[in-house]
């Protein structure tokens, strides 16, 4: 099927601005296979049924809005103190002076920018894989760009326990940074790794996760997306998961004009576990907020758990957007499906859009979903001022309150509490 | 302490009339209970004195230390040393009882100008306080009344109460759900906290409470109004005869 003239258009000005790096090595043939993809998907466009609520001009357009970067040494860096192997990445690219050696005991971790070192590497089997089965029965073209054109990333292959976190941690210095990233983890059986990723990544950013978890491995990931305003950011992690293992992730989106978060889960091993969380905050007061969280879960395995739990709060005219699917295939008995979202408005300005779906064909099966829209309870609201508190504070409380069902999502205290300490200091500095 | 005069409130949404002049005089010292038929006002008088939303004061003032209390926010009633225990404490997950209490108490210091307590001495305070009303670790951890029984919910009114030492203690139907030992236990709470500088309203619908709490006066409200005052001996007779007597009576 041809694409429709404008699409067309769009993803031939994009392409024409993208290059496959040089020196792609071994991932030269799962990038030409990406852009092949794309050239047939076509760039996303407000008619598709999954872009309806977020208009996705600002990452199809060729140069990315500018975003100047935001001072955050007001706030000491997240999970100060605590253990961690450290990569940093400034407007995308690596910074090997400020990033730790990338060593350690039952890890292996490469660049996707050296792959042209080698014609053979163990992520050249992964590498694009996921990301192309997931491009159904949904269109992911954002994805396959990624894959085809992604700069750097980190390559990082788990055979054992990691004592310490991977921490990726993201700064943005440059007004006009477009940034590509790709990676991939690979959990081989019984592994276990919690990967950090911290901050923003540039101007625009596209970046891709993929996780493959293998039999009885763990993988704990936690994000926080930085506090800048201005920037645009697509991102998209696709995991896999084989039997008895287990994939967290959680997202803290906090601001940024634009954020569109994917996550795309398969379990393919029977007795897995699942679950996706993210917490959402956004005030449109100064600078516009929208934020899109789509996930889409498959159940391909019996007796798998998958649980989403998302979560915004908005204020002053923010936008958040939820499309959720669970999609339970025939084999796929015992499944246990739960999924909530739900959003806080803190004024009429506001609007959360929520597309909740259940796709069932197994008989015996436990799924739920619900979604809900709400105001701050006034009853809460008055008792807590009755006992003393100031409205504002009151008020704050009760936000810290209904996101709190997303932080518990998060297995280590330590990290759900310095997110915490981030969300209060976000009311802190949006107090009405 | 607290003189409430001519007090007329009506529902902001609604064309309707529930309290039709409340005169009340509440002592420092003292214990005063209000008595008197479902649906009469008491509840309202509660929460009108403690700033609720959705009442309109048509007339009447509620003065403390020379100001009107009823000009002022929520908050600042609590700073200023109001307390109400609620007839239906409210429920809010996600924020622990003890991080709620914490924040309450130093939110009152604050607004007065005094020190905010540090956590080491706070959970010091709270765990004695707790103890004298039976309140274990659990309940100070899980979330603001969620889960708790009837009885639960008004110890840790209680607890409120105790921990932030207000000067107006009003108590709503604080005995309704509760069987004999828990009430004898909020009882007793409520005894520890009389001062000659602190002052109680006591509402409740049944005498029962107020064989544990001695009041020193008794007044009986109905339809929106006091109808009659007196000293303890008015709650027996209420016990013994119900309001219906006493009422055609005051008629
Ligand atoms: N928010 C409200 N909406 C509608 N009616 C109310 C409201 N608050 C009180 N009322 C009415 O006012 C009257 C007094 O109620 P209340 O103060 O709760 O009495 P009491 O506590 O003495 O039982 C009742 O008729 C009650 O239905
Ligand atoms: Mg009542």
């Amino acid at each position: 099927m041809a694409l429709a003239k404008p699409t067309q258009d769009a993803t031939d000005a994009r392409l024409d601005a993208l290059s496959i790096p040089q020196d792609a090595g071994w991932s030269l043939a799962a990038r030409q296979e990406a852009l092949g993809r794309l050239k047939l998907m076509g760039m996303p466009h407000r008619r598709d049924e999954y872009w309806r609520f977020t208009n996705p001009a600002d990452f199809n357009a060729v140069a990315p809005v500018a975003a100047p970067p935001m001072d955050v040494s007001d706030e000491k860096p997240l999970y100060e103190g605590m253990e961690q192997l450290r990569i940093v990445f400034v407007d995308g690219v690596f910074d090997p002076e400020a990033s730790d050696d990338l060593a350690g005991e039952g890890i292996e971790i490469a660049r996707l920018a050296e792959a042209g070192r080698a014609d053979i590497h163990w992520a050249r089997d992964l590498y694009g894989l996921l990301e192309a089965r997931g491009q159904s029965p949904v269109d992911r073209p954002l994805c396959a760009l990624n894959t085809a054109f992604a700069t750097d990333g980190v390559l990082i292959r788990v055979t054992g326990k990691v004592s310490r976190p991977v921490s990726i941690v993201y700064r943005h210095e440059n007004a006009t940074s477009d940034a590509i990233l790709h990676h991939v983890v690979q959990l081989t059986e019984g592994a276990e790794l919690t990967l950090l990723e911290t901050g923003c990544v540039a101007a625009r950013a596209n970046t891709v996760l993929e996780t493959d978890v293998a039999d009885h491995a763990t993988f704990h990931h936690v994000r926080s997306q930085g506090r800048n305003h201005d920037r645009r950011a697509a991102t998209a992690g696709f995991a896999r998961l084989g039997r008895q293992s287990t994939y967290k992730s959680f997202t803290l989106t906090a601001n940024g004009a634009m954020t569109r978060n994917e996550h795309v889960v398969e379990f393919t091993g029977d007795d897995a576990t699942a679950h996706v969380a993210a917490a959402a905050i956004g005030d449109g007061a100064d600078d516009p907020f929208h934020n899109d969280d789509t996930v889409f879960i498959t159940h391909n395995a019996k007796n798998c758990e998958s649980r989403q739990v998302f979560k915004k709060v908005l204020k002053n005219g923010a936008v958040g957007v939820f499309q959720g699917k669970i999609l339970v295939k025939k084999d796929a008995q015992k499944t246990d499906g739960y999924q909530i979202s739900q959003a806080l408005l803190l004024d009429d300005d506001s609007q959360f859009l929520a597309k909740p779906e259940l796709e069932i064909y197994a008989d015996d099966v436990a799924c739920s979903h619900g979604s809900t829209t709400g105001a701050i309870d006034e009853e809460a609201l008055f008792y807590l001022r009755s006992r003393g508190m100031p409205k504002a504070r009151a008020e704050d409380l009760l936000v810290l309150a209904f996101l709190a069902e997303t932080l518990e999502e998060i297995d280590d205290e330590d990290i759900a509490a310095a997110l915490n300490e981030r969300l209060a200091a976000w009311l802190d500095r949006h107090a009405s | 302490m607290l003189k409430i005069s001519n007090l007329h409130v009506k529902l902001e949404e609604e064309d309707k009339q529930i309290l039709k002049g409340v005169d009340l005089e509440l002592e420092a010292g003292k214990v005063h209970a209000i008595m008197g038929p479902n649906g009469s006002g008491k509840s309202t008088l509660s929460y009108v004195l403690s700033g609720r939303e959705g009442y309109e004061v048509t007339e009447g003032t509620a003065v403390l230390d020379g100001e009107n209390i009823l000009e002022m926010e929520p908050e600042e009633r609590a700073a200023a040393g109001v307390f109400l225990a609620f007839q239906y404490p409210v429920e809010i997950p996600g924020v622990g009882n003890m991080t709620f209490m914490r924040t309450a108490v130093n939110a009152q210091r604050k607004a007065r100008g005094e020190p905010e307590l540090n956590s080491a001495d706070f959970l010091k305070l709270v765990r004695a306080k707790a103890a004298d009303l039976q309140i274990d670790a659990d309940m100070l951890k899980r979330p603001v009344n969620v889960g708790f029984s009837g009885g639960e919910k008004k110890r840790n009114e209680i607890l409120q109460m105790a921990m932030l030492e207000p000067r107006m203690c009003i108590l709503d139907e604080t005995d309704s759900g509760l069987d004999v030992d828990a009430m004898k236990l909020v009882a007793q709470g409520v005894n520890a906290l009389r001062d000659p500088n602190r002052a109680f309203l006591v509402i409740t619908h049944y005498q029962r409470l107020l064989d544990h709490i001695r009041p020193d006066v008794v007044h009986i409200m109905s339809n929106g109004r006091i109808v009659t005052s007196g000293g303890p001996e008015l709650a027996l007779e209420v016990e013994k005869n119900g309001y219906t007597d006493l009422l055609a009576e005051n008629a």
